[in-house]
């Protein structure tokens, strides 16, 4: 039987018992999805630019010809192309930040079960969350990135500096979304729930959040339920930007709400992981 | 503070006391799988649990792993204690699971080389020993090949490479031939025959016998949570058995009337549903003994010891499902 002092001698490290910090975590796993990005980002540029490329000539040009109302209806912008742009990258942001959250951590846990890997090494199950959501917040800020310099010979942004704030905020609104779908991913079973997501979440938020028409359309009950979503907050706040239109306090509230919504999200995010890891 | 090297020669890799581990089964119920153990793993030794299915093998080697809280009891491993310093201890071990949890839409180098960089080797260093390691376990062609090409034998040496890559203390190994056919089986044994006379300390979990016998100094037979016995494979057969086992094959359902017949011949007789079990210190002369006695057994064996014929006096079960 160990006795008290032996065990006291032997309990002291024989090398370096320093946790990793945050950084190293993520510094650390960056060969890792670097790696797997260049074996796919060629089919993920694909799917992620041709297609809101296709929304914004249907949707912003030949529709758009139709739509002839005062820039004050179009909560300041001066076509209606100026005006869905900014909502089509918010919501562009969101796509990208489920994509990313949804099928990657499930493939984490059960298919290609690259956490339990990963697990064995000093790396910790927060490392594991964080760096999934900093691969998630690059996808995100590539894609809106390159979609607003798409944009800008479209001549559908009002100033060059508002478009640039207005990519941070669909970065904010991307991860604000991303954290919470990598906690409900750590937690499901299998896959179908995402179709759910998609179906029952992602598109009625993308139709009904003010990305295609101002949300007084609604009417005011609807509206104030549209107001409480949040692609609502990212959809305002990079408009907001990008038609140079600003009410310092409705942006306020919308990156307090995005704020919010991210570091909860990130908790959870963290804790459902660990949970689901925790053997 | 870094102890010198006698103390760290003289401490054991692993030692446990009264370890337990128990958890909540999908239906709600309490399972416990380990119901306080005692071990010492020295440095340098290849160490064996043995045991079937859910005797607690891999929930032991799991918290040995630094990855499975410990329910109860002490546990030290390289002298630290994984609740508290479970990346400080994680950096030294290798880990090749049950189960393995290789990338297979990347190619086998880049396996190993993402694995070391989680260890934050240095690139330059990682693709030297990865380099390195595929030629040691013989998989230096399949350098580029994607994962998914390879066979299940070569999977397993690609997560033992793997499982080498930041240059353990200790290797963790569980199960690790089980779904191999023999060749792949031997391959993997000459590796870590040659791992273990570099110096590095294997713990490994097995149900096979052969295995066990092949490979391990010392080893516990676990079954039902518990260690049932502990030794080195030769101890553990003269401790538990005969020299020598005569087996008797009778028509089915002829076993358990033949034995009473055979009784005398051996210290012990053991009836399992296909065979008679007579363990004696000479095996060809029971079976002489049979013949003489106007028995006629449909096939017989005259046979060592084996680990199996300690775990079937130990347990009073066989090994294999």
């Amino acid at each position: 039987m160990a006795s008290t002092s032996p065990a006291e001698v032997t309990s002291a490290p024989f090398r370096d018992d320093r946790a990793l910090t945050a950084w190293q975590g993520v510094g650390r796993q960056l060969d890792y999805h670097w790696t797997v990005y260049k074996r796919t980002w060629k089919s993920s540029a694909v799917s992620s630019f041709l297609s809101p490329l296709l929304y914004v000539v249907a949707m912003g040009v030949l529709l758009g010809r139709f739509v002839h109302v005062s820039p004050a209806r179009l909560e300041g912008a001066t076509s209606y192309l100026a005006f869905i742009v900014p909502g089509l990258i918010a919501a562009q942001a969101m796509q990208t930040a489920l994509f990313e959250t949804t099928y990657p951590v499930l493939a984490g846990i059960k298919w290609h079960k690259s956490f339990w890997a990963q697990l064995a090494t000093p790396l910790a199950t927060r490392d594991l969350a964080n760096a999934m959501l900093a691969f998630a917040m690059f996808r995100v800020a590539t894609t809106c990135g390159v979609y607003f310099l798409v944009m800008a010979p479209f001549g559908v942004f009002a100033t060059w500096w508002g478009p640039l704030l207005a990519w941070l905020a669909t970065v904010l609104v991307g991860m604000a979304f991303a954290t919470w779908t990598f906690a409900l991913s750590a937690r499901v079973e299998g896959p179908d729930s995402f179709g759910l997501v998609f179906r029952l979440g992602m598109i009625p938020l993308f139709l009904f959040s003010g990305s295609f028409f101002p949300i007084s359309n609604l009417g005011p009950v609807l509206a104030w339920v549209a107001r409480c979503t949040p692609l609502w907050h990212g959809v305002s706040l990079t408009r907001m930007l990008c038609v140079d239109d600003v009410d310092p306090t409705t942006a306020a509230v919308n990156v307090a709400v995005l704020t919010c919504l991210l570091v909860v999200g990130w908790w959870l995010a963290v804790a459902s992981l660990r949970r689901r890891l925790a053997t | 503070m870094p102890s010198d090297s006698a103390a760290a020669t003289s401490d054991p890799m692993i030692s446990a006391r009264g370890l337990r581990k128990s958890f909540t089964s999908r239906e709600g119920a309490i399972v416990e799988a380990v119901k306080g153990i005692d071990i010492d793993v020295r440095r340098g030794e290849a160490f064996g649990f043995l045991g079937p299915n859910g005797a607690g093998k891999s929930s032991t080697m799991r918290m040995i792993a630094a990855v499975s809280p410990v329910t109860g009891g002490e546990l030290r491993i390289l002298g630290m204690d994984p609740a508290e310093h479970g990346p400080a201890i994680r950096s030294r071990l290798g880990v090749c699971p049950q189960e393995d949890t290789l990338d297979n839409e990347l190619n086998v180098f880049d396996n190993l080389y993402i694995y070391g960089r989680y260890f934050g080797i240095a690139k330059r260093e990682v693709r030297r020993r990865a380099d390195e390691l595929l030629d040691f376990v013989q998989l230096g062609e399949k350098r580029d090949a994607k994962v998914e090409s390879l066979s299940g034998g070569m999977k397993r040496r690609l997560t033992i490479a793997r499982s080498l890559i930041n240059q353990p203390d200790i290797l963790l190994l569980d199960e690790p031939t089980t779904g191999l056919d023999p060749q792949a089986r031997h391959i993997l044994w000459d590796r870590l025959f040659r791992l273990k006379q570099e110096g590095v300390t294997l713990v490994i979990t097995t149900h096979y016998m052969d295995e066990a016998e092949q490979l391990c100094d010392r080893l516990v037979v676990m079954d039902r949570g518990v260690v049932a016995a502990e030794g080195s494979p030769s101890e553990l057969i003269s401790r538990y058995s005969t020299r020598e086992v005569a087996e008797l094959r009778f028509p089915v359902g002829d076993h358990e009337a033949t034995a009473e017949k055979v009784a005398d011949l051996g210290d012990r007789v053991e009836v399992l549903p296909d065979r008679l079990l007579v363990y004696a210190a000479d095996g060809e002369h029971v079976l002489e003994q049979v013949h003489a006695r106007g028995l006629r057994p449909v096939a017989t064996l005259a046979r060592r010891s084996t680990l199996e014929d300690v775990f079937l006096r130990l347990t009073g079960r066989t090994l294999v499902d």
